[in-house]
């Protein structure tokens, strides 16, 4: 087994960002792709804010053109799930289900997963009308009404994109006002086929015994007045979970488990950076994670530079 | 190419093949739909790994209609193992191929 430069975990726009500049820093990284492999980008239809496409460009696209852009450089990009990793021995070890890696400085670039709201009701119904991915689904709900949970950017996306398909788009939000940007509000309040239930929570999602989404019932928590509505969908964008299970308790982590960074990309570990919105509860933007994708890589190329000659001598056979 | 063991499963041969002896593996996807894609390459191995002993097949939503419909597929990819023509197992959304295997293993000797 021979011992990486850099292993970056993830490929969303930090990964591969970080993989394209370790790459052109001549480090021949190794980037282990993960399970949801280009990133929430993949769930998403036209980026508009992606500086340099005044007309805006397909997410998809452009996670393909980076990883081909990363790969032109010499990165080697691999498919597989890291299934764990360990920080005290080192060279750093990273476990796939395909085999054993080591490396010396890990850039963890693992994102984060939409959130569920928890009810039982919405687990059983996963696949029957509850969803997490409005441009995989939507296409199911071809002039029937449907609801969105959520207030923030991607919950005023996922209604807007959902209305090309259903009759009627339903956006229910527990507080009296959204998070969501101003331009993303703007157009949904413009849009006609979608409504707003505010200060609402979802209580249960029917019917469970049918197996498919035929209802919600609601609960105001202002008034506590309870309403079922009629819908066949219900499209879940209430936030993200980091992804950090594989390294609880080796890095420091925030009470919500994200990573903390400090001075650029370091996390507690020398020789371990972060990158993207596994430590970013904030933006959590494609160019903000592309942007620490890439101080990762600078941060990781100059710890190489200053390891102990016996450490850093092996990069030859990388 | 393992992708020669992937059959292409539709409205009109489901039926027969659900019918026969052996467990079915049928993967509801879709051209538009990005995680489907992900999960494809996992599908083709799994059609080398169970190479005579589950057919491994992929359904095209939008072309079958009827299928998706009948088992209320709302959301995809979504993996759906038939055995003796019934639903035994469902897996919605993406999985790694050993949990895949976890599962299909259940039922097959």
């Amino acid at each position: 087994m021979s011992t990486r430069n850099v292993i970056i975990i993830g490929s969303g726009p930090a990964g591969l960002t970080a993989a394209l500049y370790s790459a052109r820093a001549n480090l021949k990284p190794l980037l282990i792709e993960g399970l949801e492999a280009g990133g929430q980008l993949m769930l998403t239809t036209l980026v508009e804010n992606w500086p340099g496409f005044r007309d805006g460009i397909m997410g998809p696209e452009l996670m393909g053109d980076m990883r081909a852009q990363a790969e032109r450089f010499g990165a080697e990009i691999v498919r597989g799930n890291v299934t764990s990793v360990d920080l005290l021995s080192y060279p750093y070890l990273v476990k796939t289900a395909d085999g054993v890696h080591r490396c010396r400085a890990l850039i963890i670039a693992t994102g984060a997963t939409a959130r569920l709201l928890g009810l039982p009701s919405e687990r059983a119904l996963l696949g029957h009308g509850v969803s997490t991915c409005a441009t995989c689904d939507g296409y199911f709900f071809r002039g029937k009404p449907i609801a969105v949970v959520g207030g923030g950017d991607s919950a005023m996306e996922e209604a807007i994109f959902l209305t090309k398909f259903a009759s009627h788009v339903t956006v229910v939000h527990r507080r009296a006002t959204l998070r969501a940007s101003k331009i993303m509000q703007d157009k949904a309040f413009a849009n006609p086929k979608i409504a707003f239930e505010w200060n609402t929570e979802i209580e249960a999602i029917e019917d469970t015994g049918k197996g498919e989404v035929t209802a919600m019932v609601l609960r105001n928590s202002l008034t506590g007045a309870r309403k079922a509505i009629v819908v066949d969908g219900v499209f879940v964008a209430i936030g993200h979970t980091p992804n950090t299970e594989l390294f609880l308790g080796q890095v420091e982590t925030d009470p919500n488990g994200y990573i903390i960074t400090h001075s650029g990309s370091r996390t507690t570990v020398p020789g371990v950076f972060a990158c993207g919105d596994v430590q970013d509860h904030h933006y959590r933007q494609a160019i903000t994670a592309a942007g620490s994708g890439c101080m990762a890589a600078i941060d990781a190329e100059k710890y190489l530079e200053g390891l102990p000659q016996h450490l850093g001598e092996a990069q030859a056979t990388a | 190419m393992a992708s020669d063991k992937v059959q292409t499963i539709t409205d009109g041969n489901f039926e027969d093949l659900i019918g026969g002896g052996t467990p079915v593996l049928v993967d509801f996807w879709a051209e538009w739909c990005g995680p489907c894609r992900r999960l494809a390459p996992t599908v083709e191995e799994l059609a080398g790994d169970y190479d005579g002993k589950v057919v491994v097949g992929k359904m095209n939503v939008d072309e079958n209609p009827n299928t998706t419909f009948k088992f209320s597929i709302r959301g995809i990819p979504t993996l759906l193992l038939f055995k003796g023509g019934q639903v035994v197992e469902q897996v919605v959304g993406l999985a790694d191929k050993d949990a895949l295997k976890k599962v299909i293993d259940k039922h097959v000797a």
